[in-house]
């Protein structure tokens, strides 16, 4: 193993769904981290990246809360989070201030070192570091992956979470019909305009179920809860997980949207 | 034009339910953003101009005044005449002049969406003036007293059939479905207006400053019939659309058919460059340039100043998930697509344009695509702050954005809330791993499921374990 203490210090944003929705996801992304030889944080004080606020126009509590993250996150060398919406929204924060505000610098400066975890492990940890981890993981399916919009066209992400699926032993790659079109989540938008929304989704999950695979992955849950929702909905058989499942090796838990007959026991 | 944007949602929910219009959004999915990646393909410089593309309009835009009053300058010399109309109601006045000063019955008109902008046909018809619509998607929309629903492929909500319909009630000839004969049929038609009409009207897609030029750029050849055959020509446009000189134009109209249509270059690119003069074999005998700001002046300077940029090339709304969906006519006015949920509120205000720049995921794709690099999405989310401040949003949805952000600010409140929210859910989802129906989120569960969360919040369940891996 690594040594843990001498990488950098990674606070991790953990994001709204993944702490309310879909915790493995955090756990999973802190293991990576880990593995990288980062040493992971989690500030105590961080909640929302503000994107609600932000798309909605309410310039002032977006800033309140960009105030919030950037002093949440102070000091750390990295800002790593799974998902490209949210880690996005940390990318907009210059845009809300002034630039002669004293927070413009330090949003500036929260741009340049937050990551999504996709685009970290492949951009800037690189994969001569994590190959060995990798290719010591088994996902013996057919996976078909969704680039949801911020990361793909705000990030640029896009053959990093395919580099690094390529490693695991087993994945089989089949790319969808318009893997890059809007899944149509959009945060409030699925309910503000839900017809034009589940159009959106039912057009994804056509193409999903197309492809035949098992396992449909993405980098942000907002999509993936929409696209689950749908699958199920539809009684397609098709699983839906994030990657850092997958690539930390903790696909034991149930898929999203799946019955968890181990906890359902337990109740 | 009526305006119908305040029902969006309706329009929106007919649309979805509208077979033959999914049909033909499929197809208009599956032509215009493949041909156009293939052109884009085939040009390795098209990200570097589209960026010459921006940086030249932002420098345009800068000097607007400075070029206009230089093509006002060079029309007159070449002995046309230029017209400013700062409203819609102006610009059709100044038409209607123009038209009644040459006794005019009927015009003929080219493809243009400003004359849509302002109402140019309904308003001369009321005025005794009758307009033929000469573009062949334009002229079936006319028979059917119906509007564009897509900046330059007008009719794309309309199938063979109706085309058909609209022949045989007007024509009066034997019904066909053939595209050919149909094709046919409005030729004949249309030779004759053309020969018949005493003025003709067409938009521009650019006014060049330098020789006083306009362009219209066109894939039917019907424009050049409409400018050169009347005894007058009018040209209806806007401020933004003049360039420097013709070697910027051909920036643009390179980077305009690519991103329209994805030809290399449209058919038909003809400049008119005033009226004929002595030795020209054909031209009209009188060069009208009406120049509509409507709106426009005041974007100058705003934060919408980039979508003045626009060339009204269409491939923001060919790539638009949103428009795919529902079409054109859901807009409910003149401009759709991502250009139409910026300008529409500016043209209409934002009172009646709301719903547009908020039925929008900010997918990104539309500015991913535009030739000159309009930030739509940020424009967008201008609209909205301006509602946000306007207090215009649906009470519902203010309150809840409200009580979303006491807690989103204050983490040590946000904390158990969401511990309460996870776990609520979770017991009312039981074991299955999802909810069917869940109050207050119809908007979600109508369609979908809702996955079930695991249980315990992240939050929580990292304390624990960090608290569980000190104890060891
Ligand atoms: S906004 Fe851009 S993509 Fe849309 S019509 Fe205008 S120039 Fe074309």
């Amino acid at each position: 193993m690594p040594n843990i203490s001498s990488g950098p210090r990674v606070g991790l944003f953990v994001t709204c769904l993944a702490d309310m929705f879909r915790p493995s996801v955090a756990f999973a992304t802190v293991k990576l981290l880990e593995q990288a030889g980062c040493k992971a944080e989690v500030p105590e004080r961080q909640t929302c990246c503000g994107q609600p606020a932000f798309n909605s126009g309410d310039r002032k509590t977006t800033a309140d809360i960009a105030r919030q993250t950037i002093d949440a996150f102070d000091g750390y060398e990295y800002v790593v989070g799974p998902s490209g919406s949210c880690i996005g929204m940390l990318h907009y924060y210059p845009e809300v201030f002034d630039p002669s505000d004293s927070y413009y610098q330090r949003a500036l400066e929260l741009k340049n070192r937050s990551f999504e975890i996709t685009s970290f492990l492949f951009d800037v940890i690189g994969m001569d570091s994590l190959q060995e981890q990798l290719r010591q993981l088994q996902f013996n399916h057919k996976v078909t992956y969704h680039d949801s919009c911020s990361g793909l066209r705000q990030l640029g992400i896009k053959q990093q979470p395919r580099q690094l699926l390529q490693q695991v032993q087993g994945v089989e790659l089949e790319e969808m019909e318009e893997a890059e079109t809007c899944c149509g989540f959009g945060g409030t938008f699925c309910v503000k305009y839900p017809e034009i929304s589940n159009r959106m989704v039912s057009n994804k999950s056509e193409f999903i179920s197309n492809t035949g695979a098992h396992t449909v992955l993405g980098g942000d849950l907002g999509c993936l809860l929409n696209m689950a929702g749908k699958l199920k909905r539809e009684g397609k058989q098709v699983e839906a997980r994030h990657i850092v499942e997958v690539l930390a090796g903790m696909t034991d838990t149930p898929a999203i949207g799946e019955a968890d007959y181990g906890l359902a026991q337990q109740l | 034009m009526q305006i119908n944007t305040p029902f969006f949602k309706q329009r929106a929910h007919d649309a979805l339910a509208d077979a033959n219009l999914q049909k033909a959004l499929g197809n208009l999915k599956a032509g215009f953003p493949e041909k156009r990646a293939i052109a884009v393909s085939r040009m390795p410089e098209f990200e570097q101009l589209r960026d010459q593309g921006r940086d030249l309009k932002n420098h345009i835009l800068e000097h607007l005044d400075l070029y206009l009053e230089e093509f006002e300058r060079k029309v007159i010399e070449n002995g046309g005449h230029v017209h400013w109309a700062r409203t819609a109601d102006d610009a059709n006045r100044i038409i209607l002049d123009i038209c009644q000063q040459v006794d005019a019955k009927t015009v003929t008109k080219g493809k243009s969406m400003v004359t849509e902008e302002i109402g140019l046909n309904d308003f001369l018809e009321a005025n005794g003036v009758q307009p033929v619509e000469t573009d062949l998607g334009e002229y079936i929309l006319q028979l059917r007293h119906d509007h564009p629903s897509h900046i330059i492929a007008p009719a794309i909500h309309l199938n063979l059939e109706d085309v058909s319909e609209a022949f045989h009630a007007n024509h009066h000839r034997p019904k066909s479905s053939d595209p050919a004969v149909l094709m046919q049929e409005a030729r004949e038609v249309l030779r004759e207006k053309f020969v018949a009409a005493d003025v003709g009207i067409t938009g521009a897609n650019f006014c060049v400053a330098e020789t006083g030029s306009t362009i219209i750029v066109t894939n039917e050849g019907n424009g050049d019939l409409t400018q050169t055959l009347p005894k007058t020509h009018v040209v209806v446009t806007s401020i933004e659309k003049v360039v420097p000189t013709l070697e910027d134009m051909t920036l643009f109209l390179r980077l305009l058919a690519r991103s329209a249509t994805g030809q290399e270059f449209s058919v038909y690119n003809t400049l008119s460059s005033g009226p004929r003069r002595e030795g020209d074999q054909d031209g009209p005998e009188n060069f009208h340039v009406v120049l509509v700001d409507n709106g426009r002046s005041e974007m100058v300077g705003s934060e919408f100043q980039d979508m003045l940029r626009c060339i009204r090339c269409s491939a923001c709304m060919n790539h638009c998930p949103v428009y795919g969906a529902v079409g054109g006519h859901s807009y409910g006015w003149v401009y759709p697509g991502p250009m139409g949920s910026v300008l529409t509120p500016q043209m209409i205000g934002i009172e009646k344009g709301g719903m547009l720049p908020n039925a929008s995921t900010f997918c990104g794709k539309c500015e991913s695509v535009c030739p000159v690099r309009i930030p739509l999405p940020k424009l967008m989310r201008h609209w909205r702050e301006d509602e946000f401040e306007k207090h215009l949003q649906p009470k519902a949805a203010r309150y809840g954005l409200a009580g979303w952000a006491f807690l989103a600010k204050r983490p040590a409140l946000y904390k158990p809330y969401t511990r309460m929210a996870s776990w609520m859910m979770k017991t009312w989802a039981g074991k299955n791993g999802r909810i069917k129906k869940l109050p207050l989120a119809g908007g979600w569960t109508d369609w979908r499921d809702m996955p079930a969360p695991q249980g315990k919040t992240f939050m929580q369940a990292w304390k624990e374990q960090q608290k569980a891996g000190g104890q060891q």
